[in-house]
């Protein structure tokens, strides 16, 4: 049942061979105007971005809000078409797919979302929210079109996300954030997928509850064995929960590394500013941070060059080299398994980070972001 | 946190119960419940806090445990009904603002007291200007001429540091980012010189590096201005940065109050306990994370006794019938029984066990 098309671009290479494959992948979305509506331009929500996920891993993907994390997610699982560029789940492309085969792909990577309350429709009972994958994957071999074969399976994952199998027959609104959380994991994995992505699944809930929903999250991944694609914006979750770290800036990749490396030993300027902006728990370890000046620049039209040069420390450190105005930064591996899309990654020392910090002046480091494009 | 305190014998002779001169904000058994379709809520049960000139207090506690429904109060700004104060004083100063009318309210409103709001979209009016609703607070409060006042308004926003004042001043909310609206909202509170600023959840709609600047922004502006701070909010590392004290909100009581230092490194309320260890966090990675078990309190359906026994990983005989709070006004900082010895019982457990004596001589006035 495998397609022919798409098995060139995900042989193996070193070895194991990563069950996702994203290849220099691409999503514009149009800007419309004038009389005519004709288009003048694009936002570039995701720009080249190209990684890697290994079979079973965490894959955590963070940035702030618009940096297109979220949006490499849902093109990813085919919720929206791609511009251009591909991706591979286990060795086969993802774009191509048509029809039955689409769908049975489709089977094989689901999505957790982040608002527990928007994903869930609230005109219909927990049965047909998550019976209504099953119905839609039905087939001879499962057996899901028939009635007692699919409430039996809706109990059994209700009840292995920790809620009733009675709570079946209950509407969304009759249920707290976390448990609505709960549902939207256990409509996810009913389909049995291999790959989930859950885009902030915790970033709604309060403290008590993310614990709780972070805890399942990990049990479901060695129990089902699963591959998680980690999106979101909080980076102490991230930490905890991740193998390796993706961060994301205006629709590019800035740094990809081992967890431990990436938050120890941090080799892009914008990861070590969102690093040290996080505050700490500790109140006896209040750090001076980086920071960062002015707001994210719209996606419309990013800056030339290195997409953080307008708002970089590490540049005013080594006064303001050109290349990084003129020249895209590539996408280069530092150390084995490290990489940085940065011209300057070497410069980064502890002592210039702490000139960085000394520097500033916080009430007069104001908004240097251009005026909005309309 | 010392709340309740005497009469301070100024020579200006205080009306009766005002607070000490250093106190800025004294709130006394505050009492805020909804009468709602569906019963009784009571959103804030029992709450006395006090700030000092100056100083930041956070208040800290998961959605719907009362802590912005306790900043509405001060300000008056709940609707009522279905809200009502059912008891409680609200000491500004040498006022009490329960007790005042609506106009007197007012002026306290943005001149002595000025909130910032969480959603700096929906508390900015999107058909007004920046500078027209910067300059509308300070026309009213300080009784300036239209022109004085527009300029007031660029003042204000260039003190938080918004580049080219004079052109923003004229734009509307719409064209700004969201860290830029937080700082007009900061400006607008900032224009008429409060002596205490209550910011609820100032920066969680933002990300990360916007709610360093907005932090940073906060702290320099009280540097400068020597207003007090109530900051409410449910991230623990914020308050670990920004105050000096932080009182714990759980289902509309409060559980735990002291020093960032105590509450954070020694919690003492099994609240507070689990609250700090369910954090994820590079130490506990691979591990399973410390779980609150259950859900928050129905609001409906309080329990009888302790608020948060249902949940606690300690509850012992007394926790479901007797409330550790209301019994004991003056206690220890924890609401909880195993700081202060339970009806029936000579010794609290904790306090036996001699792990800490927490002001345990106190815990014996009822």
């Amino acid at each position: 049942m495998t397609a022919p098309e798409g098995t060139g671009a995900g042989s193996t290479r070193n070895g194991a061979e990563p069950l996702v494959r994203v290849q220099n992948l691409v999503k514009y979305y149009p800007i419309h105007g004038g009389v005519f509506r004709r288009k003048v331009g694009d936002v570039k929500a995701v720009d080249d971005v190209s990684f890697e996920v290994q079979r079973g891993e965490v894959f955590g993907l963070v940035g702030e809000s618009g940096c297109g994390k979220s949006t490499l997610g849902r093109t990813l699982i085919r919720l929206q078409p791609q511009t251009s560029g591909d991706a591979t789940l286990a060795g086969e492309s993802i774009f191509a797919k048509r029809g039955d085969d689409l769908k049975r792909m489709r089977r094989k990577m689901q999505i957790i979302f982040q608002d527990p309350v928007a994903s869930l429709n609230p005109r219909m009972p927990v049965n047909d929210i998550i019976g209504e994958g099953l119905i839609a994957q039905a087939d001879r071999e499962n057996g899901w079109r028939n009635r007692k074969v699919r409430d039996k399976r809706i109990g059994d994952y209700l009840e292995r996300v920790g809620l009733r199998r009675d709570y079946a027959r209950r509407f969304p609104h009759e249920f707290s954030g976390g448990q609505r959380q709960r549902i939207g994991i256990a409509r996810a994995l009913v389909l049995d997928p291999e790959f989930v992505i859950c885009d902030e699944p915790v970033s709604a809930l309060d403290v008590s509850i993310q614990s709780q929903i972070l805890n399942l999250l990990l049990e479901l991944r060695t129990e089902f064995n699963l591959t998680y694609l980690f999106i979101a914006h909080n980076l102490s979750v991230v930490q905890y929960l991740s193998d390796r770290v993706g961060v994301m800036y205006l629709g590019k990749l800035m740094e990809l590394a081992d967890v431990d490396e990436l938050y120890a030993n941090p080799r892009h300027p914008y990861t070590v500013a969102l690093l040290s902006a996080v505050p700490e728990v500790d109140p006896t370890r209040r750090q001076k941070r980086i920071v960062l000046r002015g707001d994210l620049p719209s996606p419309a039209s990013p800056p030339s060059g290195c997409p953080f040069h307008t708002r970089c420390w590490l540049r005013a450190e080594l006064d303001n080299p050109q290349n990084c105005v003129t020249d895209v930064p590539e996408f280069r591996e530092l150390v084995p398994g490290h990489r940085v899309a940065c011209h300057w990654a070497e410069k980064i020392s502890s002592e210039l980070v702490a000139k960085a910090v000394a520097g500033q002046d916080v009430v007069r480091t104001a908004d240097l972001e251009p005026a909005p494009a309309a | 946190m010392e709340a309740g305190a005497a009469t301070a014998p100024g020579p200006s002779a205080p009306p009766r119960g005002a607070p000490p001169e250093n106190i800025l904000l004294d709130v006394r058994d505050l009492r805020t419940y909804f009468h709602l379709a569906d019963g009784l809520v009571k959103a804030v049960d029992g709450v006395s806090f006090s700030i000092a000139r100056g100083e930041t207090l956070g208040v800290v506690g998961e959605s719907g445990c009362g802590k912005s429904v306790t900043a509405m109060t001060i300000m008056r700004l709940l609707e009522t009904p279905p809200a009502e104060v059912v008891s409680g004083e609200i000491w500004l100063n040498d006022q009490e603002l329960l007790g005042i009318p609506e106009t007197e309210m007012r002026t306290v409103r943005g001149n002595d007291v000025a909130m910032i709001f969480q959603e700096p979209m929906s508390s900015l009016n999107p058909v007004f200007s920046i500078g027209d609703q910067i300059s509308e607070a300070v026309r009213v409060h300080l009784k300036l001429s239209k022109h004085d006042a527009w300029d007031k308004a660029i003042d204000s926003l260039q003190q938080v540091g918004i580049n080219s004042p004079e052109r923003r001043v004229k734009q509307y909310p719409h064209e700004m980012s969201g860290g830029m609206r937080q700082r007009v909202m900061i400006a607008m509170a900032l224009s008429c010189n409060p002596k205490l600023i209550i910011a609820d959840e100032p920066t969680t709609a933002l990300d990360v590096t916007i709610q360093a600047q907005i932090l940073e922004l906060l702290r320099t502006v009280q540097q400068k201005t020597g207003a007090a701070l109530m900051l409410i909010t449910h991230d623990l590392g914020v308050v670990a940065e920004m105050v000096q004290d932080v009182m714990v909100m759980y289902a509309g009581r409060v559980v735990e109050q002291g020093t960032v230092e105590e509450v954070l490194l020694q919690p003492k309320h099994p609240y507070t306990e689990g609250l700090l260890a369910s954090i994820p966090s590079k130490g506990r990675r691979g591990q399973r994370l410390n779980v609150i078990k259950g859900t928050v309190a129905n609001p409906f359906n309080l329990p009888k006794g302790c608020n948060f026994a249902p949940r606690c990983p300690f509850r012992f005989e007394p926790c479901p019938d007797h409330d550790p709070r209301v019994d004991d006004p003056g206690g220890p900082p924890a609401a909880c029984w195993l700081w202060k010895p339970a009806p029936g019982y000579s010794v609290a457990p904790r306090v036996e066990q001699g792990a800490r004596t927490a002001s345990g001589g106190e815990a014996q006035i009822p």
